[in-house]
Parts: structure tokens; sequence; C-alpha cells
């Protein structure tokens, strides 16, 4: 057994060679961290990247749908979305001086019991959607008839379905109707009266138009060319993917413009709000005491200001004229009536978690104010800010409507999605499509901020990032 | 704690002196003139009618009757209901604003507690999926949508059984307050499901949770106790302002279900410019939403002991 | 639930009580009808009425010397006979017509309204519809007292009236309701509070008002005390919802609440869908966009206001833009329901329709230009309500004369309260305006550009249109008469004063069930005082 005898070199010190596996990760800012979590969260991105792209519906879709928001293309009101259609070109619409007999009293000589219904009641000239003729023979005791027009075969007196017109006396047995025609299926009846009560014999007939276009407006709208003069041709009306409005406008280049008004308006207004808020609430719920009593006084007098009349206030203060959007004094106002929501949460948070543990744990070490209220107290409360955010964006959208709807909104003919839906509700069981892409519109975006914010919550906790 | 009251309410009455000052202020800036109607008023008929009025003296001059009939609780007669006095008109139609903003609040409450908490629990689970869809349903619809949706709702519900079930329109029972009182609460109950949720997923990550969870705590005791307690508090925070905002925008839904409350008297007011009802509602509902707020917070004192009313 | 909101009514209701409503719209048995009213009448004090509510509330309870039938002739009421002789006017009253107390209805009734309606004290809106009575106006003005006003009761039941001047339709102005009777000793016992409830007023009409929840409800019950009520059928009218929804009431008429709902641009495609027989009904108003004439404006320029007549077409406005069946496309401010000579008026002396010539309207563009010194027509201002229907005509106006002429037009829409202030100051260019007749006479559509007249919210000044009003004025022979409103309506036309747009028509529900409902354009409409509920 061999004793070991330690030498020199058993006292010297070793050289490390290398380093070794050491666990280290590279600093990250808190913003950096935020960020790389919100990646990892697919639902948020997603919601990004349709934010994104309805910013670019806004931005850029004017440019590539180049029809004009404001056209109004009276031949297709109320359309649906559906491919173009085909129309026959026309030539200007001509007065019609109706059939007026002259031998034939206007008045009744005499008030009859009952009345027969006109016989023989047909189309004269070709049913267009400019215009249905219709004469009838004239029938005794009768000092006028009542025309209607439903969209079924009538099953009853009580199922003529519109009351088109009157004429003016019984010897007049002709009425021309002009009332939004579509190129479909209408039956018309008619009622003779005795120049007040109505008889209860009707006569019907069956007639559809055949959709056409005036050769001037064809040309006004670039649809045929401008020397060509040639009519009874079919031709392509225009193209609109999302059908029109009551006005024959486009729904899509509505859309489009209408999103700079409420994205504008619902992120902006909120954004800057909601800052003020942070701002003026955390200070209260910081520095609390007097500052704070007197804070939130003053916001409790915003809070009870009449809105409505402030907004009138402020729409005249800043001068919008006639002819205005109005869209910057809406934001203004809405910013200035809009915080004090906002800054009453964020002080309600900053007063819960100023009591907090490591608040007392920075104070120790020396934290000053503005480390602890950005490093603490902001990051911390962001959870309920960013929801405050992500619901101020749609109460703002429908406030922006509902002022558009009592006349203080955005002037028309600037759309806005918040107006649109006001004016589609109206329709709604008519013409379901100009309620709901607007109102799809909206639930997209607010979708997308929500789930966004969601994901910034996330991201944005403190707390979470000692869980990675 | 008395003292604090009683400074919240002296701070309160300046704040709805604030508020009558800046409406009165503003109200005689808005252009357009109350007298005014769709026919023209010869000038002698005119002068008569701002006599009636008292507008026949300078600004300055009414200001100080105003304030002076207000100290009395007088804010004078209509100018569109000609012969009722503002007091009559806030008293007869305030309760009936009152009745649906609580129901409505009430129903928001208990809902959006319930169903956040819910969402919490089930966290990322299909309930909170569908849950949370419902709520960005909930907000993406105006209350105007859900007020003619709901009434259209309930005419195809009576004529399917061919019996009126709930009524249309109108007020007067309990049956006339159940559809109003959800349209207008349901935007507030999507509100507050969703504060709820986020407030509960904070909570869950809190120090005396787990210590809770290591105490050996039953989860019902750790849930009702713990979390339900701390995660209504910003709900609390946000209910003050929103009972407000309920009572008074309350006015669609009044339009709409055809309801005799202050709401649609204050909007139609703004749009009469009836001097006399807006500064008596502007007034009142300053006062009401101010003692609201005061009430909020005293509240939050009870529910979280650690912020200390001084 | 059901204790909670005990709890919270026993509460809340101790002052107002609100009559649970859930009768139907009709009922065979009682002779009832439940309606829906669109706002609250703002008070029933027949002197001050000046709104609609109040002018369909006020008829079914109160009646004035004479009324409207059916077919829209006056027909005697309080007054059995009458007797005018150029300035000179006897009433003869029945001495069966009683106030609701039992009491007579007496000639010093009708004396005493009036002369507080004209009294400056009351200030009236209405006071102006008095004025043809003697020393009315002067009265009005506080020039002469009010018991000089030349309405004297001979006896209980004479009463006799002098004019200021010869006047044809003042027996159709009786029927207004500012000339219905208020008994002395009742308003004066009120005071202030006259009018204000249903105990606060005395009735003579068909109906006496018995139940007046403010907001919520009215309820109307058959006056025992009326001279005709053998005639009456409806034992009551509930009127238990207030809301000017349209979709609402639309959907209460369909839930079977109300007997009648006005269907809107809108609701009348929900309606065709439920099988519902649809009506039509001219509202006598016409609507016409109002050009400023006064000097700094570029439409005073006559070229300019020609050049848009020339683009313009009511038809297509009323056919594509408001797109509800009832309005007529309107050629003139005369609407074709006046009565003539003889006939109608607008048969007797048919309006110019303005033809459609796009190259003439450019041409007098060119001329406005070159008359105005520009090289562009500046932006005009078209100022509008803030109705829906309002802002969509604007609009249309907005799309028609850019596309046509080039030309820029602002909108400025406005609450009504701010609408009027402008209106006054002159701060538009074109104004959407409407008038509705206060009696069934030409007059009173003939004078509303008068330049004296203060509804002339454009200031037309036209020295031969006021020469022809006076001589329309001055005289009862109709002939006369309707030869000087022949001529204001082709004035109107040449000088291109106003764009005529619109002869208003509401289409309507009615319950079938309910017959004998009359409608109309001057009075009570709907009028309800001799419909009655069939099986």
């Amino acid at each position: 057994m061999n004793s070991y005898s330690p030498s020199e070199e058993d006292f010297k010190f070793v050289t490390v060679l290398d380093k070794g596996d050491q666990l280290t990760r590279p600093s990250l800012s808190y913003w950096q961290d935020a960020w790389l979590r919100l990646k990892k969260n697919t639902r948020a991105i997603i919601s990004l990247y349709i934010i994104i792209g309805l910013a670019l519906f806004t931005l850029v879709g004017p440019y590539l749908w180049r029809t004009d928001p404001a056209l109004q293309d009276l031949n297709q009101i109320s359309q649906t979305p559906s491919f173009p259609k085909k129309a026959v070109v026309v030539g200007p619409y001509k007065r019609w001086a109706g059939i007026v007999l002259n031998d034939f009293p206007a008045e009744p000589e005499e008030y009859l019991d009952f009345i027969p219904a006109p016989k023989n009641l047909k189309v004269v000239d070709a049913a267009t959607t400019q215009q249905v003729r219709l004469s009838w023979d004239p029938v005794v005791g009768a000092g006028g008839y009542n025309i209607y027009r439903n969209q079924r075969e009538p099953e009853s007196i009580n199922d003529l379905g519109l009351p088109l017109g009157s004429t003016l006396g019984g010897n007049e047995v002709s009425y021309e109707d002009r009332l939004n025609l579509e190129s479909r299926q209408y039956y018309y009846s008619l009622v003779s009266t005795d120049g007040l009560d109505e008889s209860d014999a009707y006569i019907s007939i069956e007639v559809t138009p055949q959709l056409t276009i005036e050769l001037a407006t064809a040309k006004s709208r670039g649809l045929v060319d401008e020397s060509s003069n040639e009519i009874n041709v079919e031709i392509s009306l225009e193209f609109h993917p999302m059908g029109t409005d009551y006005l024959g406008r486009d729904m899509l280049a509505r859309l489009m413009q209408g999103a700079r008004v409420s994205l504008f308006i619902g992120i902006f207004a909120p954004f800057l709000y909601v800052l003020f808020g942070i701002f003026y609430g955390g200070s209260a719920g910081y520095f609390g005491g007097k500052l704070d009593a007197f804070l939130m006084r003053f916001a409790d007098f915003v809070v009870a200001l009449p809105f409505l009349l402030f907004i009138i206030l402020f729409k005249i203060g800043f001068g919008i004229g006639p002819g205005e959007s109005g869209v910057l004094p809406m934001l203004i106002a809405l910013v200035l009536l809009g915080w004090p929501a906002t800054a009453r949460l964020v002080r309600g948070q900053v007063l819960q978690i100023r009591e907090e543990g490591y608040i007392e744990a920075a104070k120790l070490l020396g934290a000053k104010n503005h480390y602890l209220i950005t490093r603490h107290i902001i990051p911390n409360a962001m959870g309920v800010i960013l929801v405050t955010l992500t619901f101020a964006v749609p109460a703002d959208i429908f406030t922006e409507a509902l002022l558009s709807f009592i006349g203080m909104g955005v002037a028309p003919p600037t759309p806005s999605w918040g107006s649109m839906c006001n004016e589609g509700v109206k329709t709604m069981l008519s013409h379901p499509h100009e309620l709901i892409f607007p109102a799809l519109f909206i639930s997209i975006t607010v979708l997308a901020f929500n789930l966004l914010g969601d994901g910034l919550t996330e991201a944005l906790d403190s707390r979470m990032r000692s869980r990675e | 704690m008395l003292k604090y009251t009683l400074k919240r309410l002296l701070a309160g009455i300046i704040t709805v002196w604030f508020i009558a000052t800046a409406t009165f202020i503003a109200m005689h800036q808005v252009p357009g003139d109350p007298l005014m109607n769709d026919k023209a008023v010869p000038p002698e008929i005119r002068k008569n009618l701002e006599k009636k009025y008292g507008l026949d003296k300078s600004v300055p001059e009414q200001y100080v009757i105003f304030l002076g009939n207000m100290l009395k609780g007088d804010f004078g007669i209509s100018f569109t209901q000609q012969n009722r006095k503002v007091n009559d008109i806030i008293r007869d139609h305030f309760p009936v604003s009152a009745t649906l903003g609580i129901m409505a609040i009430f129903i928001a409450a208990v809902g959006g507690v319930l169903w956040g908490a819910l969402t919490a629990l089930y966290r990322n689970r299909l309930p909170d999926i569908i849950i949370m869809f419902l709520v960005i349903l909930g907000i993406s619809v105006p209350s105007f949508v859900f007020a003619a949706l709901g009434q259209l709702l309930l005419v195809n519900i009576n004529s399917f059984f061919g019996y009126s079930i709930l009524p249309v329109a109108g007020w007067g029972t309990f049956s006339h307050m159940i559809m109003p009182s959800l349209v207008l609460g349901l935007g507030t109950m999507a509100l507050l499901t969703r504060l709820m949720r986020s407030s509960m997923l904070e909570i869950v990550n809190e120090d005396y949770i787990k210590t809770a969870k290591a105490k050996g705590l039953s989860p019902t005791r750790i849930f009702f106790r713990h979390q339900l307690r701390n995660a209504i508090l910003p709900v609390i925070t946000i209910l003050g302002p929103q009972i407000a905002a309920i009572t008074t925008g309350g006015f669609v839904v009044e339009l709409v279900f055809a309801i005799p409350g202050l709401g649609r008297y204050f909007v139609q007011a703004v749009q009469q410019l009836d001097y006399t009802v807006i500064m008596g509602t502007t007034v009142f509902y300053g006062a009401f939403l101010v003692f609201m707020v005061i009430v909020v917070d005293i509240l939050y004192g009870f529910i979280d002991p650690r912020v200390r009313l001084k | 639930m059901k204790a909670f909101s005990f709890i919270l009514l026993s509460l809340l209701f101790s002052h107002a009580s609100f009559s649970a409503v859930d009768a139907t719209s009709v009922n065979f048995d009682n002779q009832t009808i439940t309606i829906a009213l669109t706002q609250e009448p703002p008070q029933l004090n027949s002197m001050k009425a000046t709104d609609q509510v109040s002018g369909f509330v006020l008829p079914h309870v109160m009646e004035g010397l004479v009324r409207y039938d059916r077919r829209g002739r006056i027909v005697p009421a309080v007054a059995e006979s009458w007797e005018m002789n150029e300035k000179n006017v006897t009433f003869h009253l029945r001495k069966n017509a009683l106030w609701s107390d039992g009491r007579s209805v007496t000639a010093h009734d009708f004396v005493y309204a009036w002369q507080h309606a004209l009294a400056p004290k009351t200030a009236s809106e209405y006071a102006f519809i008095l004025y043809p009575l003697k020393n009315g106006e002067a009265a009005n003005k506080g020039e002469l007292d009010i018991g000089q006003i030349a309405v004297k009761a001979i006896d209980d039941y004479t009463l006799k009236i002098e004019l200021e001047r010869p006047l044809a339709y003042f027996i159709k102005l009786a029927a207004f309701a500012t000339y219905f009777p208020i008994r002395e000793d009742f308003a004066e016992a009120k005071g202030d509070q006259y009018a204000a409830d249903v105990d606060d007023l005395l009735y003579n009409g068909p109906f006496i008002l018995t139940e007046w929840v403010h907001s919520a409800s009215l309820k109307m019950v058959k006056n025992q005390n009326y001279w005709d009520k053998d005639k009456i059928h409806l034992n009551e009218i509930h009127a238990s919802y207030i809301t000017a929804d349209t979709r609402a009431r639309l959907n209460l008429f369909i839930d079977g609440k109300i007997v009648h709902t006005r269907l809107d641009g809108e609701t009348y495609k929900d309606a065709l869908t439920q099988r519902f027989r649809i009506r039509k009904f001219s509202t006598g108003s016409v609507f016409f966009l109002d050009y400023n004439h006064r000097e700094e404006r570029a439409t005073a320029n006559l070229n300019l206001r020609k050049a848009i007549q020339h683009v313009f077409d009511a038809n297509e406005l009323v056919n594509k833009v408001l797109g509800t069946p009832g309005n007529l496309p309107a050629y003139s401010t005369f609407p074709v329901w006046l009565q003539g000579i003889k006939g109608k008026f607008r048969q007797e002396y048919p309006a110019t329709i303005p033809e459609l010539d796009i190259t003439k309207a450019k041409n007098y563009l060119e001329l406005a230009k070159k008359e105005l010194g520009v090289e562009r027509i500046p932006p005009l201002i078209l100022l509008v309500g803030d109705s829906p229907t309002a802002a969509k005509q604007a609009e249309y106006m907005q799309g028609l004369l850019k596309e046509k002429l080039g030309l820029d037009l602002k909108i400025d829409i406005q609450t009504f309260k701010q609408r009027l202030a402008k209106m006054t100051a002159g701060e538009f260019d074109i104004v959407a305006a409407g008038w509705g007749p206060d009696f069934d006479d030409v007059m009173t559509f003939g004078d509303l550009f008068a330049s004296w007249n203060l509804n002339n919210r454009g200031r037309f000044n036209n020295a031969e249109y006021d020469r022809h009003v006076r001589i329309a004025m001055g005289s009862t022979d109709p002939k006369v008469r309707m030869d000087a409103m022949g001529r204001l309506q082709e004035i109107l036309y040449e000088e291109a004063a106003i764009l005529p747009q619109y002869e208003q028509g509401v289409i309507y529900l009615m319950n079938p069930k309910l017959k004998g409902v009359v409608r109309r354009v001057v009075g009570a409409d709907p009028d309800y005082t001799y419909a009655r509920v069939v099986e």
C-alpha cells in the first residue's frame, strides 16, 4: 500500500478550462417579455392580424374598390348582394297624361250601395322598372278608383297590398306606377270608390316589369359609350358585391368609408381618455389625501354633466359648419366627457395595489414614486385597464351611432358603421343585409379587440413573468 | 367614518352646484330659442311669452332667480308641458326610470358576477368560450337593435301561443318590466362578466389563495370567501357610474317600449330646449349620481378592509 | 323575484300610479277601443293648443260652434244655425248643448274664450287665428282692451260677431280649437291650473277625459250630457300607449293591442308580410324647399333657382327616395285637395309642371354665374331637420345637384329649436320646410309667401304677389278670390320662389272591426267620434 505524498503541484489552483454549463437567459425588458408571450398566444395574434386587416380595409380598400360611396344608384335601391344584373337601355322617361273620359261623370250622380269592380284592367305600353301604366273600363257609380300593388296573389280584399294611389274622379281610368319598381312579379288590384268609401269588389292582374336603365343614366355611369345612342340593348349594371342601401349606394364602398369614422372614433377616443384616466386616476389613487379627494370630486362633476347637452355645445363650440363631418369635435367631446369612468376604475385599482406587500417592500428598498408607478402599479392594474379599453371601443362606436341618430353625429353623406346600423335596424326584416354587414364589421372589430385585450392582459401581467 | 361621510356630502353639494352652473351657462350658449315653434309667432305674443317664462330678464338675473328657486326646491314650470311643474315631472317619472334601472342593474350584476366567475373557473374550456362569445355579441350589438329584437321576439312568442304572454309595450305591472330591463341590462351584464372574469383570473394567482389552499380550506369556501369577495371590487367601482348611465341612458328602451320614464323627458327637453326641465333633471340626476358615487365609495370601504376611509 | 319587485313597486310608486293595460284593441260588448298616441299632449287648454296630439284629443272632448262632417263639410254643432252678412255674423246656439257638469253652453262662454285667447297675458301662439274679429289684433297687441273685441252675447243663446273685414271662410274658422268655448267661472276658479289635469277641464264634446297619467295614458269616456249622444257609439277610448316609435306601434298592432298605427317607409314592408289591409290618406300638408331670398345669398338669383327647378323631378323624389305610397309629387304650393270655385282648385287652375331639361338648366346656371360674377357657385347650405327622412331627402338633393349641375350642397342638420332659430335668422340658402292647413280654404296656403307673413322664412318679397293676396283677402266673391290665387300659383312658378317637393300622404293600418273612423285634413285626425265596433 503506497502512501501518497502530496507535492507542490497539488496545492496550485486548477486552471478552469471551460466555463461549463451556465444557466442564463438574455435580459429581457418588461415589454420584450410581454411581446414574446403575446406571440405564443395564437388567438391574440390572429386578432392582431384582423385589426391590421381592418386598417388596410379602410385605408387601402377605397383605392382598390373605386366605387364612389356617395353615388346614388336609384335603379338598384336596397339590393341584396348579387351578381351584376342585366338591364335594357331605354330612352328618357316621358310623362303620360293618362286617360280621362270627357263623356263620363267625375262624381257619381247618385251614391250606389254596391259598386262593382272595374273590368278590363290591362297594362298600357311595356311594363318596365321605369313605369307600369294601367288602364281599365269605367264603372257607373264610381267617384274614383284605388290602385293596390302586392308581391303575391291577393287572397281577399284585405290582402291587396300597398295602396299606391287613387284617381281624382270616376272618369279617370288610368294609373301610372313608378314606386320603387323592381324586376319581379307584382299583382295590381283595383277597387272602385264612391269618392270616399271603397267597394268590396276588386280586380287583379299580374305584371312583371322588365329591368331597364335610362340611356342618360347609363352614360353618366359609364356603362355605355358616351357616343352610343342605341336603345333596347342589354347591358350589365354595376356590381355591388355587398348590395346597396336605401339610396342605392354601394355598401362595400360605404363600409370602407364608414370604417374611417367608426375606427377613428372607436379607437382614438378610448385610447386618449384611458390614457388620461390612467394618469388622472393613478395620481389620485397613489397620492391620496387631499389631492385624491379634489381630483375625484372633479371627476364626479364631469360624470354628472348632461352628455347630450354638452355634445351639442361642443359641436357648436368647435364651430362645425354645415357640410362638415364633425368627426373631430365629436372625438374631443367624447374624450372630455368620457375619462372619469376610467379614472375612477384606475384609482380603485391603485388604492388596492398600493396596500400590497410588494409595494411596501419596494418602498423599503428606496424606490421612488415614478418607479413604483411605472414598474409596479401600472403593470398590475393593466388587466382591468385593458378590459375597459376593449369595452370602450364598441361603446364609443355606438355613442357615435346614437348621436348620428338624433342628428348630433357625423353629417351625411359621411357614413359610419354605427349610423349604417341605425338605418339598417329599421329595415331589418325586409333588407337584413343593410343591418348585418355593418353589425358584422362592428362585431369583428370588437371581437378582435377583446381577444387582443385578453392576450395583452396575460402578456402584460407581471406576475406571469416568473412562470415561463 | 361619520366625519368622512359628512365631508363627502358637503363636497357633493358643491359638485351639484357646479353642475347646475355649468349646465345653466351651457344651455344659454346653445343657439336656438325655446319659445319658437313651427308657426312663427308675432313679436307681441312673443313678448308676452318671454314675460311669462322670465326670459325678458338678463341671463345673470335669470341665474340668480334660478338659484334662489333651486334652494327652495322649485324648478319652475315646463316650457313644453305648459301646465306641469318640473318637480311633478321628476316625481312622476323618475321612479319609473329608477325601477327600470334597478331591475336592469340587478339582472346585470347577478348575471355578470355569475357568468364572470363561471368563465374564470372554466377558463379556456367550452363554457368559457360559449359565454365569452355571447358577451362579445352582447357588447357589439347596440341597445336600439336589442330593443327592436326583444320586442319582435315578444310579438312572435305571443302570436305563436295566440295569447299575450308578456306585453309588447306599456308600463304598469311586473310583466311589463321584464323585457325592457333585460334589454337594458344586457350591455352592462356583458361588461361586468368580462370585468369579473379578468378580475377572478388575477386573484387565482394571489398568495392568499395559495395559503388558503395550503391550509386545506374547501374549494367552495375559497371560492366564496376569498376569490369572489376580492374579485367583486372592480365590479362595484364601475357599478356606481353604470347605475347612473342606465337610469339616464335608458331613453331608447323607454321610447321603444312606451315607458313613461324620465330619460325620454330629458332627451326631448334637450331637443326642445326646454330650459326648466333641462335644469331640473340635470340637477336632480347630478345629485343622484354624486350620491350614488358616495354610496359606492363607502361600500368599498366595507367590502375591502384594506381601503381605509379617512 | 316577484316579492323583490313588489317591494320595489311599493317603494317607488308611492306617488304615481300607472294602471295596468292588457285590454285588446277593440271590445264589441263594451264598445271600447285602445289606441296609441305619438306623444303626450303638452296641454289641453284650447286657447293655447298648437300641436297635433292636442289637436286630436281636444275635438273629441270639446266642441265649437260648428264642426266638419265626414266629407269635410261644415255642419251645426253648438250653433244650431247662423247668418252671415258682409261683416256681421250671428250664431244661434242650441239650448240642449251642455257642459259635462250639466249646465248649458252659452254665448258668454264663447265670448270669454275668445277674449281671453286674445288677451296678451295668455300669450296664446294661435291668437292670430282670432284676428278676423274686429279689434282682435289690436287687443292682442295690447292696444285695446279685450272688452272692445267685437263679439257679444245678445242673450244666452245668441252670439253676435263683427268682423274686421268680410271673410269668406269665417264659418270654417269657427270649427278651429282656439274658437272652442270656455266657461268663465270654472276657468277663473282653476286659474293657472286650468286644463292641467282631467278635473281641471270642463267638457262639452262627445267624450270626456276621465284619466290622464302623464306620459303613459289617457282615457276618454262617452259624455252622457252631450246633446247628440245617440249618434255616439263608442263608450270608451283608451290611449294606453305613448310612443313615437313606429316599429313599436306596429308591434302593438300585430299583438292586437291598438286599433290604428301609421306606417313609414321601413315598417310597411313588415305590415305587408302580415297580410294586413293597408290604407292611405293625404294629410293635406305640402313639403317644399324654401330658398333664401335675402340679397346677400346666391339663392336670391332667379337664374340659379331656375336651373335647380329644371333638374329637380318631384316624381323621382316621391317614387324612389320617399318610397312610401300615398305621397304625391308637388308642383304647386296649393295641394290638390283644396276647393276652388266649384270643383277642385287645382283642376280649375292647373299648375305648370316644370320640364326636366338639363341643357336649359345649364344655361340658366351659366347666366347665374355671370350675374353673380363668380367662376363657381359657392357651396349652398341646405338646412334640414334631424329626422331620418329629412336626412335622406337632403342626401338625395345633394347627389342630384352635384351630378346634374356640379353644384355643391352642404347639409346642415339641426334639431328642432336650432333649426327654427336658423330659419328665422336666415342662416341658410335652402331650407326644407312644410306647411299644413289650419282651415279648409286656399288662403291657408295663399298668404304664406306674402312679404308680411312671418312664416315666409326665405323672405320672398314680390309686390305683385302681395297685391294679389290683398285682392283675395278683400273679397268674398269666389271667382275674384280664386283668380287671384291662380295668379299666386303662377308667380311662384315663374319666380321659382320655392321648390315644391311633395304633398304628404300616409299609409296606416286600422282594425277592420272598427268602422266609421274619419281621417281628415283639418280637425281631429283620426276622428273616432262616430266610430263603432262591429262583430
